[in-house]
């Protein structure tokens, strides 16, 4: 074979895409060489097996190196606790000595995340929010991803679960889970008062709906909780968050005045808008707990 | 009342137009809907930018932004400059454009109940670009970074398939790799500075780094922090994750997370080297150089694994890496100039690849849904706007003068001569990239302009919409105007990045 008419061959071939690899074989036969490395890789299962001690030794190794390194810096790091560390600068000083009369709330943590850095906080809302979207987007019967043979399960869970008396279950899930609920409730509107808050308030509740919905089944879920609820929920929680505080952003960051009235500190009806951006965040929670929860079991709210 | 300045509650007017636009999109049932809000969003946002940018390089200023009642030390701030108002105009030209230009993916790939839901993560992977673009907070900054991973893997897994499965896979598990560094590096840097905002953080580094106190966990943060970054943008040994995810993404989200989402994450960086570590701690730290050196790295790799490919998507996804392997070399050159290269290039790249990615997607279409090249022979043919407009990208990628890609090349050129004992290398490694790049490119192009014998069935065109028409036009008009008309550019970013110290 001629030597330069194979070197156009292949540019040609290459200029062309993947008309080289079916040259390449040719060529290779031709020649009787070795078999070349293919130029699209497949998941090797058995290369993969072999290199197993490879892999274990590698990781085993990158581990230590990390450890090693978060060890090292731990034991550079201020002793925790001390009065003369870093973090206890102006900054700390300010939200304990100022901040039940700057944001009206006896928990100093509601204050600082629900008011001096409100804007982190809105933010993580909406991650919860997001990440109860994506989950639907994977998860959500659709033409894509259910074929006949999982929804002929899906209907034989069903059925067995309907069969299933679980009586244990149900009678502890009938007596538990409204106090389980009205506990979160309680922790929720106690937020700016006492420990806790909207975020431990809610995963409360969220508990509490999932201990209904494994008790009583989906369906029985489904009289008062579907997913317009869901949506509807969040989408208001999420709205009136973002209303209130682009209040108070715009209003305090451009000095305009109006502020909302404080209240007196310890009373259930002060501190501004943290009692209900507190209730946001906690039925936000809610939701996403139990969304998860029926999305990981059914597909489907 | 005092008098209000409204130009600066611009970025907080973006920020959270972009999120409320997120969250009423649920209540939409119907993707044309929410695709609308999303559009009406991004052109606000657009126009807010413009005038904000018109704004801050008229008076030459920067200014920061209190979010609520609490001023720097206690609450959270936004702050705003001419680099980032560029920057948050050129995010919503490309997002526009993009998401217009490619709607009809949307509607071909992704099912029609779950298009609005789609819109959400779109709304809220620009919002959180916005918020890493304008914040002035580390911990916003994190938070809004595990917003965009969230919505970047929705992007991607969007379409359903089991191949996007697989890539959506490895994103998120690379992807929280940098999560998690960058967090980790935020919960050591609190704790021997006690600060969360930017300014106060970069008085005590200095004082920190003057005084020899805590040096080490300074070096592991600052460690952590841009390896964090360099993995979440994609900075070469850490690129894996990319192929997989753009060759099975709907092509609008490729274009998106490619051309836009990587860039977030990078200008999050420069701006916490100029305002957080502040450009001498790093030159000793020796964070820069490490930068430098992958970057190099990831230019000549990206082009050699994008040569070895046969797939356009894929090619394009390591041509990304490349690209971002430039953008980090400019900024390990530490001179200005060299970050003002780098800042142009980011432009550049944005306005480029995710053209690239809309004329793939297209081509493949017409070409049956086929990927390799030697399928989409004729395609140019058969589809004349998108092989116009993957040529000129191509040309632009490459490096040709009169396009965009090749200023940022020549910048990068001439910033190798600030940047004293790193010329040689910069200028090798620029050239045999530009080979490799024109390598690549070149003969895809060849590919798509070369006439196909079928045998039996006659070529058919494709039908393009219109709106994909207009888009590809106004990307390549804005391609070659950026290739022309460079020096406004340069100078606002020179202005901003001199604001930024």
């Amino acid at each position: 074979m001629n030597e330069k008419k194979t070197f156009w061959q292949h540019l040609q071939a290459w200029v062309n895409g993947e008309e080289a690899i079916l040259h390449a074989d040719e060529y290779i036969k031709k020649r009787e060489q070795p078999h070349q490395k293919r130029w699209i890789k497949k998941p090797n299962m058995q290369r993969i097996k072999e290199n197993k001690g490879l892999y274990w030794f590698l990781c085993v190794l990158v581990s230590l190196v990390f450890i090693t390194i978060m060890l090292l810096v731990v034991s550079h790091l201020p002793t925790f606790g001390q009065p003369i560390n870093p973090t206890n600068n102006e900054v700390m000083e300010r939200y304990l000595e100022k901040g039940i009369e700057e944001t009206g709330a006896i928990n100093f943590v509601a204050g600082m995340i629900l008011d001096y850095r409100a804007f982190d906080t809105f933010g993580e809302s909406n991650v919860l929010f997001l990440a109860v979207i994506s989950v639907l987007i994977l998860l959500k019967r659709d033409k894509k991803n259910i074929n006949a043979r999982e929804d002929r399960e899906t209907e034989e869970d069903e059925r067995f679960d309907r069969s299933d008396h679980k009586s244990i279950l149900k009678i502890g899930a009938k007596y538990l889970s409204p106090v389980v609920i009205l506990y979160g409730i309680y922790v929720v509107l106690n937020g700016h008062l006492s420990p806790g808050g909207g975020f431990s308030g809610g995963s409360i509740i969220g508990a509490g709906l999932i201990l209904y919905a494994a008790a009583n089944g989906h369906e029985a879920m489904r009289r008062f909780f579907t997913f317009k609820t869901f949506t509807l929920i969040s989408v208001g929680c999420l709205l009136t968050y973002c209303g209130c505080k682009s209040y108070s952003f715009f209003t305090g960051a451009n000095h305009v005045g109006y502020e909302i009235p404080k209240g007196i500190p310890g009373n259930i009806l002060s501190s501004g808008f943290i009692l209900p951006l507190n209730i946001c965040v906690g039925l936000i929670v809610a939701c996403t707990m139990y969304g998860f929860y029926a999305l990981f079991t059914k597909g489907d709210m | 009342m005092e008098h209000v300045n409204l130009v600066h509650n611009i970025p907080f007017f973006s920020i959270f137009i972009a999120m409320f636009s997120g969250i009423i999109t649920p209540l939409v049932k119907n993707g044309k809907i929410a695709h609308k809000i999303h559009m009406i969003m991004v052109l606000i946002v657009m126009i807010m930018s413009a005038i904000l940018l018109m704004n801050v390089v008229k008076n030459g200023e920067s200014f920061t932004f209190m979010m609520g009642h609490f001023p720097a030390p206690w609450g959270n701030e936004l702050r705003a400059g001419p680099l980032e108002a560029l920057m948050a105009l050129t995010f919503s030209v490309v997002m526009f454009l993009t998401v217009t230009g490619g709607i009809e993916f949307i509607y071909h790939d992704v099912v029609p109940e779950k298009q609005s839901f789609y819109f959400i993560m779109m709304n809220a992977i620009f919002g959180g670009m916005l918020s890493l673009i304008y914040t002035n907070d580390i911990f916003t900054a994190y938070v809004f970074i595990e917003i965009i991973t969230i919505a970047s893997c929705a992007l991607i897994m969007a379409k359903g398939t089991a191949q996007a499965m697989v890539g959506t896979t490895h994103y998120l598990v690379i992807s929280l790799l940098g999560s998690g560094l960058v967090l980790l590096g935020i919960c050591i840097l609190y704790s021997i500075t006690g600060h969360l905002l930017f300014p106060q953080i970069k008085e005590s580094v200095m004082q920190l780094f003057q005084s020899g106190e805590y040096s080490f966990p300074l070096l592991v943060v600052t460690g952590f922090m841009f390896i964090g970054i360099a993995i979440k943008s994609a900075l070469f040994p850490f690129h894996s994750m990319l192929p997989g995810a753009y060759q099975s993404a709907v092509p609008t989200s490729s274009g998106i997370l490619s051309g836009l989402v990587l860039k977030s994450y990078i200008i999050l960086g420069i701006k916490l080297i100029y305002s957080v570590f502040s450009v001498d701690v790093m030159l000793n730290l020796k964070i820069l150089d490490i930068l430098f050196v992958f970057g190099l790295a990831g230019m000549v790799m990206g082009s050699v694994y994008a040569m070895r490919e046969t797939r356009m998507k894929r090619m394009l996804a390591y041509s990304s890496v490349a690209q971002i392997g430039y953008i980090y070399m400019g900024i390990g050159m530490a001179s200005r100039i060299g970050m003002v290269a780098a800042c142009f290039h980011i432009l550049a790249h944005a306005v480029t690849k995710s053209m690239l990615f809309l004329c793939c997607g297209s081509m493949v279409e017409t070409c049956g849904n086929k990927e390799q090249i030697y399928y989409l022979r004729g395609a140019g043919l058969r589809n004349p706007l998108a092989g116009i407009g993957f040529t000129v990208g191509a040309l632009s990628m490459v490096g040709v003068p009169l396009f965009v890609g090749f200023i940022s090349k020549l910048y990068f050129a001439t910033a190798s001569i600030y940047a004293p004992g790193k010329m040689a290398a910069v200028l090798i490694v620029l050239g045999i990239s530009m080979i490799l790049n024109a390598l690549y490119f070149l003969p895809s192009v060849i590919a798509i302009w070369t006439p196909v014998k079928k045998e039996g069935e006659e070529a058919k065109k494709a039908v393009i919409s219109p709106a994909f028409g207009v888009c590809i036009v106004l990307f390549i008009l804005i391609n070659i105007g950026m290739g022309i008309f460079y020096r406004p550019f340069i100078s606002i970013i020179e202005m901003g990045i001199s604001l930024l110290q």
